[in-house]
């Protein structure tokens, strides 16, 4: 087996579980040059890279930055300020502008659910999800096993929770089926507003309690509430979504000694975690970041075509 | 001009004929149906292997004039329907501007004089669809509508409805609901359920057009109107439905040949091709909506032909617009999914595209009789199409059925006793 038999990296549905662990396997390598004084190596020396963003994205953004440049690539960067109601050039029109640019891979991020599968039928680049809508954020899902891996080395039996707005949360739904598919116990903690029944398709437990369940998570994946959900009455307040849900330094005393606290981020600290959660050693939100870049340098080497790197030169 | 159908198979809904007959057409009306009628000087049509039915009827298309010429004419949509069996069509008012006024019901009229087959106006429920004010519906009857819909979008104002129902039953036509209560459905793109959960798109629940049906079918009770349903799409909506007929509430209601063809899984392939409103729903609605057209529950299959540009199409899901073509796949659809797939007679799957919408209508069409307009189209239905770029002569080509083998050729329409189709 070489690399990725395939174009694009769109969500952890099309991945079969050997790729899975391929490019976490692969991460490891990438990982291991980072405390190198040269950081850089010409894996995609002469490749375009474009990042084609329509969403605001921080650290997404830099991680797909740092690990092509880190694999010595061209890079365009693209920030398109979109809605559905003001739009420039259509999605179709910026693709063909980018296939005249002769880039290899196009790193998408969009508001809109399974916007780079459109764009992916319509362009022969690779197309690697940096997060669409609701729907899926592979890569998140990736470097979060990755991360686990490394502490815990087996996912097969652990029991993770992810906590919060998993309705509208597309690094949920990848983790999902990411953490299933490696044999994981997953349990989903938030109100049926943003936890709904459907859920269950993905053979998921979910509590309404969280102190319920506490005590009995390996993992507690903290999601990133947003303010605005308040509006759209998926819960009363702030206050009252913090007084159930968030994982305060309280709550942390009741969990298991080794627990381990991931939040994808950006964290609302002292709004669905606390301070001394976030920065206490069962965290490993710091980590996830690093790993983020080993993990997208690995999607980039695998998609170009590399083969599978010796444990050797891992060393 | 004299035209002479032989050896086909006479397929007639409203008098329940199903049997070989000779059909004879003189100055557009029928002039003899017989067993082997000698041809003499006129026009032979060969119908074998073909059933020979009433033209057909389609009672909900957008042909998007005036407004959008750009997407669609009505001349260009009539003659997509002409090639797709149909012999008359009811075009809906979203138009731009909306057909709210009687000059607007009359350009149309006059728009379509030149075109190949019937096409009968419906007209808005309020000015601009705007769910505030009635139009002049007098004036709109006597200027040809033949029905009113805000289609595109609900009357969401109860009391609005309830004078619509109300003030309509001095024409007797009815009042066509688009039942979507935009409260629950605002936003969503796709069935709210399995699939809407895993491709994380917004969904809309059955429950935004159960509750709407439900409430107009009570206003209906109330003011003793007619009411139609434009696309049904769920079991609910069938069991509100059904509850009303029980009560003899004057309701009736249409489905399009999606919705018995397809559930929502066909999103995660065909993304903006299979968006349309209401949206296709699960195997469990399409289940009770080919059992609702069984047993008659559901009077009328309707297509809500719905053209967009290529580049409308073209777009992330969320922002395409909602809609798809369905004149060119209909019997095709109608003749492999509920006669070969589902056991349905002839005259069962084609009395709802005859027969029950002129009925609804009170259009005197539809129907096979000596001394009758002659509309009549005919169908091979053993021959196999496949649903290409070429075969859809429409402009726009969104449809989901893109690539599919189907059963069913329109091997010939005849409107007025004219061959509509093939083209001349």
């Amino acid at each position: 087996m070489s690399g990725l038999q395939r174009k694009d990296l769109l969500d952890i549905q099309s991945l079969t579980t050997e790729e899975i662990l391929l490019i976490c396997n692969s991460a490891k390598y990438f990982k291991s040059l980072f405390t190198r004084s040269i950081k850089t190596v010409p894996v995609l020396r002469g490749k375009t890279v474009c990042l084609l963003f329509y969403e605001p994205s921080t650290r997404t953004r830099i991680s797909f930055e740092l690990a092509a440049k880190r694999l010595s690539a061209d890079l365009i960067n693209i920030a398109v300020q979109t809605s559905s109601v003001v739009k420039g050039e259509s999605l179709i029109d910026t693709v063909h502008t980018l296939e005249a640019y002769k880039a290899d891979f196009i790193v998408m991020r969009h508001a809109a659910s399974l916007a780079p599968h459109f764009l992916s039928r319509n362009i022969k680049s690779s197309v690697i999800n940096a997060g669409d809508g609701n729907h899926a954020h592979p890569t998140q899902a990736l470097l979060d096993v990755y991360s686990l891996m490394e502490i815990v080395g087996n996912i097969k039996g652990l029991h993770i929770g992810i906590v919060g707005d998993i309705l509208h949360s597309r690094v949920a739904r990848s983790d999902i089926e990411i953490f299933k598919r490696l044999g994981a116990k997953v349990s989903l903690i938030g109100p049926p507003t943003l936890v709904p029944d459907e859920f269950r398709m993905y053979g998921v437990d979910i509590y309404y309690e969280f102190d319920e369940i506490l005590p009995k998570l390996d993992v507690i994946n903290m999601l990133r509430i947003q303010r605005e959900r308040q509006q759209g009455s998926f819960f009363p307040s702030i206050r009252e979504y913090h007084k159930r849900f968030a994982l305060t330094n309280e709550r942390l005393k009741r969990c298991k000694k080794d627990v381990i606290v991931m939040h994808p981020g950006p964290i609302n600290r002292g709004i669905e975690i606390d301070d001394e959660v976030a920065d206490s050693s069962h965290s490993i939100i710091n980590e996830q970041v690093t790993n983020g870049v080993a993990v997208r340098m690995a999607i980039f080497y695998l998609l170009a075509g590399g083969t599978p790197l010796d444990e050797k030169e891992v060393e | 001009m004299k035209l002479l159908i032989k050896y086909g198979r006479l397929i007639d809904p409203t008098t329940k004929t199903d049997e070989e007959f000779d059909i004879l057409i003189t100055d557009g009306k029928i002039a003899k149906i017989d067993k082997n009628i000698k041809k003499d000087d006129a026009q032979l049509i060969n119908a074998k292997d073909c059933i020979v039915v009433p033209g057909l009827v389609d009672m909900h298309v957008h042909f998007r004039e005036p407004g959008r010429e750009d997407v669609e004419t009505i001349i260009g949509g009539s003659r997509v329907a002409a090639k797709s069996g149909y012999t008359s069509v009811c075009t809906m008012p979203n138009t731009n501007p909306v057909i709210d006024n009687q000059a607007l019901v009359r350009y149309i009229k006059k728009q379509a004089e030149s075109g190949p087959i019937n096409v009968y106006p419906v007209a808005a429920i309020t000015k601009g669809s705007m769910g505030e004010e009635l139009t002049e519906m007098g004036e709109l009857v006597e200027g040809g509508a033949i029905a009113f819909s805000d289609d595109g979008k609900p009357v969401m104002n109860s009391t609005t409805m309830r004078r619509a129902l109300e003030y309509s039953r001095m024409f007797n036509v009815p009042i066509i609901t688009h039942a979507e209560d935009i409260t629950l459905s605002g936003g969503g793109i796709m069935n709210e359920g399995n699939n809407s959960i895993f491709l994380g798109l917004k969904g809309i629940p059955r429950e935004a057009e159960e509750i709407m049906i439900a409430r107009d079918v009570l206003l209906t009770r109330l003011t003793k109107g007619r009411l139609h349903v434009a696309h049904v799409s769920s079991r609910g909506s069938l069991d509100i439905i059904a509850m009303a007929k029980r009560n003899t509430i004057q309701v009736t209601c249409e489905t399009a040949p999606h919705y018995f063809s397809l559930t929502d899984d066909a999103i995660a392939e065909h993304l903006s091709m299979a968006k349309m409103n209401p949206p296709l729903r699960t195997e469990e609605d399409r289940k009770a909506i080919i059992e609702g057209l069984r047993n008659g529950l559901i009077e009328v299959i309707a297509t809500d032909h719905a053209p967009h540009l290529p580049n409308e199409k073209m777009q992330e899901i969320a922002f395409a617009p909602f809609g798809i073509i369905g004149l060119e796949t209909a019997v095709p659809l109608i003749i492999t999914v509920l006669i070969k797939e589902n056991g349905f007679s002839f005259i069962q799957a084609f009395e709802k595209v005859t027969t029950n919408p002129c009925k609804i209508l009170g259009i005197d069409r539809g129907y096979i009789k000596e001394g009758a307009v002659a509309d009549i189209t005919v169908i091979n239905p053993d021959k196999k199409i496949i649903v290409s770029e070429d075969f859809i002569i429409s402009r726009c080509k969104n449809t989901p059925f893109m690539g599919r083998e189907l059963f069913g050729m329109v091997e010939y329409t005849i409107c007025n006793g004219e061959i509509v189709y093939p083209f001349s």
